[in-house]
């Protein structure tokens, strides 16, 4: 049973006035997860929007001890401190729990460049917890490519649209035998909270991924944050699923999708409401376009469903 | 939070308004309607900028950056988004 709205503890970690966009949906789903972690947590920051919406020294937009590490260090740095913290406790310098150790990082600090410390991190089944809050590219320096970006997704990078699919990162990460790996969104909060807490409990490596539709990025109306947030979940193209001890269970409303209970919405809404596919559907081929990022979804469910029947 | 009032370099310190007053860069105001408001706490669930009060659906000016997200995402429409002046 998903934890309602109302039972959401009323524990603030971001606090108000920090430097994100309006309407940003990483804080959206940082707010959960600090509701989830509470205060005894140490949080490591790699270049993303989250530290630039940190705020302005003196002060700190976010109620936890939080350090600011180099891009590629995400998995390495949270194995030191974590190691550091195992240490301090058995040597006496620490009384009472152990705070929790989580990074909170972008889509381009897991996917491209923090990929190898992660990866080590990640098979060293270090205690902590990685985030990835998922905003399907570089948003931070002015929306470019990462590996992440789905396919005729625009961005600076990639001015006619991305020519090749995403990663799926999170089944990446299982494939390491970690003990707990999960997808998120910020449009379900309730199962993002549960998620964390169960993460919390779990001795060793656990990764969690949010999807953050970034309006800026992906360029629809800052009001619609939560919207795209349930559209993307409803047309199948992010899958909403967690792992423990590698068996895969799917949440609702994707589990509806899986079990041939619902079928997914068509991608076409979904598409024509964000403004980065908009140079996609003006030209000549757009259906035949529209049509490679239906069947990159098609193949990811039918994919996932038959991941998922693997138990052992 | 912590009770610090005062910050001490070079050590950051958490406190509200690490980004300014972030209330000026508003060019819509939401404003709640009690009477329509049923309390269900989807706004204060979904606010990225924790400015909404969940038992008295009140919302904090000073720090709200007018996204427009609990107006969109309230059920009986009781958050409506007026313009500043």
């Amino acid at each position: 049973m998903t934890t309602s709205i109302k039972q959401l503890p009323d524990i603030e970690q971001v606090l108000s006035g920090n430097g994100a966009c309006g309407g940003c949906p990483a804080t959206m789903a940082l707010r959960i997860v600090g509701k989830a972690l509470g205060s005894n947590a140490i949080m490591l920051l790699t270049p993303s929007c989250s530290v630039a919406s940190m705020g302005m020294t003196p002060k700190l937009g976010y109620n936890w001890p939080g350090i600011n590490i180099c891009f590629a260090t995400a998995g390495s740095s949270a194995s030191g401190i974590t190691h550091a913290v195992e240490i301090m406790k058995e040597k006496g310098r620490l009384q009472g729990e152990l705070p929790t150790v989580f990074s909170w990082v972008g889509d381009g600090g897991t996917y491209d460049i923090g990929f190898q410390a992660l990866s080590a991190a990640a098979e060293r089944n270090d205690n902590m917890i990685h985030f990835c809050y998922n905003n399907e590219a570089y948003s931070n320096t002015g929306v470019q490519r990462s590996g992440a970006t789905p396919r005729g997704s625009f961005t600076t990078t990639t001015p006619t649209g991305k020519r090749q699919p995403k990663k799926n990162m999170a089944l990446l990460m299982l494939e390491h035998n970690i003990p707990y790996v999960a997808t998120a969104t910020v449009a379900y909060p309730g199962d993002l909270y549960d998620k964390v807490v169960k993460a919390k409990n779990i001795p060793g490596m656990k990764y969690i991924e949010i999807l953050a539709p970034c309006y800026l990025g992906w360029q629809f109306d800052m009001p619609e944050t939560v919207q795209l947030s349930r559209m993307a979940v409803k047309s199948g193209a992010w899958l909403l699923w967690e792992a423990e001890n590698r068996k895969i269970s799917f949440n609702k409303p994707s589990s509806l999708i899986i079990s041939g209970k619902k079928d997914a919405d068509p991608v076409n809404e979904y598409v024509m409401k964000q403004g980065r596919f908009n140079r996609l559907l003006k030209g000549p081929d757009a259906e035949s376009r529209i049509a490679e990022i239906q069947s990159d979804i098609d193949r990811e469910i039918a994919f996932m469903r038959e991941r998922a029947k693997i138990t052992i | 939070m912590k009770s610090v009032t005062k910050a001490y370099q070079p050590i950051s310190w958490p406190m509200k308004g690490a980004g300014g007053d972030t209330g000026s860069w508003r060019t819509h105001r939401p404003v709640v309607d009690t009477q329509i408001c049923t309390k269900c706490q989807l706004c204060w669930v979904y606010c990225p900028e924790a400015v909404i009060d969940r038992n008295e659906i009140t919302i904090d000016y000073r720090y709200c950056k007018g996204c427009g997200v609990c107006a969109t995402e309230c059920p009986t429409g009781a958050i409506s988004m007026e313009k500043e002046e």
